[in-house]
């Protein structure tokens, strides 16, 4: 029985959900939510990479998130082109000023880098709303057509879109696992462990913080040109401070440094935030002592959680085994 | 030409004057226990709003409001030290940072609840016209330096001349060293998020009759004073002050010669081109 319950068939089946899920609701609305609710994951993932698993709290993920969206959208609506093309271009760009920013910003260690990240993004912020021959400043881009069909396919409709999103979703969350489960993923956590101790033993750690933090922000960006497709509309907003902390809620509510924290904190602050709705702007009269009363009991998240309960278990039970032959190791573990 | 100079190094003074004040509070705390205050920029606002409040509820004058706003975010501010820092004092550096996040979310949604969105001015009984040295300013202007220049002596004073003061420095010049001489951290700590607390309200008090206030206004000033104590060196008292006016004269020259759209950027900008070349901020401390 406890053989079924793997992370493998567990993660299987709630794909399986996902993808009959469409079939048995024609609520758009549901549909429209869970599509953001992909999209934004998929930004979380990068800000885990670098911040979760890298160590390295980089505060200018909003901005990436801009940059991504206001490349495809400026691409499409301004130049004309294909919107596959355009997100191909933009997350080259991204990617690319991820790089140089990267290249300076990951010199900086810890408060700083932390400090230099959100500079970086009130920039980028500033640039967006200020640059207006560019980007229409402060009345955004309007018209972003929809994703251009491949083949037979078209993604007019919300269930296509829903089918398109998933389709990155799975795809980002399969290049998370392959990192993390590699050499490189444990590379990262080496280095937020101590970056001094990966150094000695042989951690090129600037290398490898600039591929975290690299393809952390092809992940904002990819996240970026979806969404400037899928809502149709962006405007300088979405690069500002606050979409970042709130997708730092997300992470931290789900687990940082977890695989499935991202999805999991998403999932749940996105639909709360829906049955809060008339809140509104007071939401974060909430959210807001939620992420600080969670960073001082229960950082690990959800996902954390219950991974560390899983340990708990699976060491109680190896201890009961080896209690008879070795009554030593259980008194370490006390 | 050379009245607009003039005139620009007046403002210059004035908004230099107030991020320095941003500025020593989180540079005090920085020295201190080593944490980044996200939040100060919250506390900032919350010193803005309960000046304003004050006054238009009990008619009391401008400079007792301020008074009293002192009081309420000091305490604010120790609070926030006992119930939030202080747990984490242990923890993972990124921890205390999100935590302040948190913290300043909060504060922001709840100002907005209490007192609304809207931008509010200040009335001020400084409003008057003078003129100064064949310049035309306001009063207000004219306190906004002087209040500053005095409470950055009184601060000096309090830090090197009298016992408890010393502590604080003490500590954070040599933590361990401070406990060993019987220096209670807990004490220092709260003290220092107090006078942290204080020095953000005097400069909100002081600043919003010529700006606005609003929920957000903490946002640029914290973000800027964060630059200022980078350019100056974490922890330093007079870096903060050095840095503050350096700032508020970029920036003031910058509107004028340069673009008034664009003035903003230029701290970030001198923040960027300062870590590209010293990832460790100007007149860092060989330690950490």
């Amino acid at each position: 029985m406890e053989k079924v319950l793997t992370n493998r068939n567990l993660s299987m089946l709630l794909l399986a959900i996902a993808i009959l899920f469409p079939l048995f609701t024609d609520n758009q609305y549901v549909l429209h939510i869970f599509s953001l609710t992909f999209i934004w994951t998929i930004a979380v993932h990068g800000l885990n990479l670098i911040g979760g698993f890298t160590g390295q709290l980089s505060l200018a993920h909003a901005g990436f998130f801009g940059i991504g969206a206001y490349s495809v959208g400026l691409l499409t609506v301004k130049m004309g082109l294909n919107f596959w093309l355009a997100l191909v271009l933009g997350l080259i760009i991204t990617t690319a000023i991820g790089f140089v920013i990267g290249l300076v910003a990951l010199r900086t260690k810890e408060h700083f880098f932390a400090i230099y990240t959100l500079c970086v993004g009130y920039i980028i912020y500033l640039l967006l709303y200020k640059w207006e021959e560019l980007t229409e400043g402060v009345r955004g881009l309007i018209g972003i057509p929809v994703p251009a069909p491949i083949g037979p396919i078209t993604f007019d409709t919300p269930r296509n879109q829903y089918y398109l999103l998933l389709f990155f979703l799975v795809l980002v969350i399969f290049l998370m696992h392959r990192i993390m489960n590699s050499i490189i993923g444990r590379t990262y956590i080496a280095i937020r462990n101590s970056e001094e101790l990966a150094e000695t033993i042989g951690i090129a750690t600037m290398k490898q913080k600039m591929v975290s933090f690299v393809l952390s922000t092809f992940f904002a960006g990819l996240s970026g040109g979806l969404y400037a497709a899928f809502v149709r509309f962006i405007g300088p907003d979405i690069s500002y401070i606050s979409v970042t902390f709130d997708m730092l809620m997300y992470l931290i509510v789900g687990g940082m440094g977890t695989l499935s924290g991202p999805l999991i904190g998403t999932l749940l602050i996105v639909w709360l935030s829906q049955y809060l709705q008339f809140l509104q702007n007071y939401r974060m009269l909430i959210f807001g002592p939620l992420l600080t009363l969670l960073i001082i009991f229960y950082p690990r998240g959800i996902a954390g959680g219950y991974q560390m309960w899983r340990a708990k278990r699976y060491m109680r039970k190896t201890q009961q085994l080896m209690q008879p032959v070795n009554p030593v190791s259980m008194k370490e573990e006390k | 030409m050379i009245d607009i100079l003039v005139q620009q190094i007046f403002n210059a003074m004035t908004i230099g004057s107030v991020y320095s004040l941003v500025a020593l509070g989180l540079t005090l705390v920085y020295g201190i226990l080593h944490i980044p205050n996200f939040a100060h920029g919250a506390l900032y606002m919350v010193g803005g709003y309960m000046t304003l409040i004050v006054m238009l509820e009990t008619g009391v004058h401008y400079l007792l409001a301020i008074v009293a706003s002192i009081f309420v975010v000091g305490i604010l501010a120790i609070l926030m030290e006992r119930l939030v820092f202080h747990p984490l004092r242990n923890a993972p550096p990124t921890h205390d940072k999100i935590a302040a996040i948190g913290m300043m979310l909060f504060l922001e949604a709840l100002v907005q609840l209490v007192w609304g969105a809207e931008y509010r001015p200040m009335p001020t009984p400084f409003g008057q016209v003078v003129e100064f040295f064949g310049l035309t300013v306001t009063m207000q202007r004219i306190l906004i330096i002087g209040t500053a220049i005095v409470v950055m002596i009184l601060l000096n004073l309090f830090l090197k001349k009298t016992m408890v003061g010393a502590t604080i420095i003490a500590m954070s010049q040599d933590r361990e060293g401070a406990f060993l001489v019987g220096i209670n951290a807990n004490k220092v700590a709260m003290l220092t998020f107090f006078i942290s607390g204080g020095l953000a309200a005097i400069a909100a008090s002081i600043a919003s009759p010529i700006n606005l206030v609003f929920p957000g206004m903490g946002h640029l000033v914290i973000l800027k004073a964060f630059v200022i104590i980078i350019i100056g060196g974490m922890g330093s008292i007079p870096g903060a002050i050095i840095g503050g006016y350096i700032l508020g004269f970029s920036e003031s020259l910058s509107a004028t010669f340069i673009s008034n759209d664009y003035k903003d950027l230029i701290a970030f900008l001198l923040l960027v081109v300062i870590l590209t070349a010293r990832p460790k901020g100007l007149f860092a401390k060989g330690v950490h």
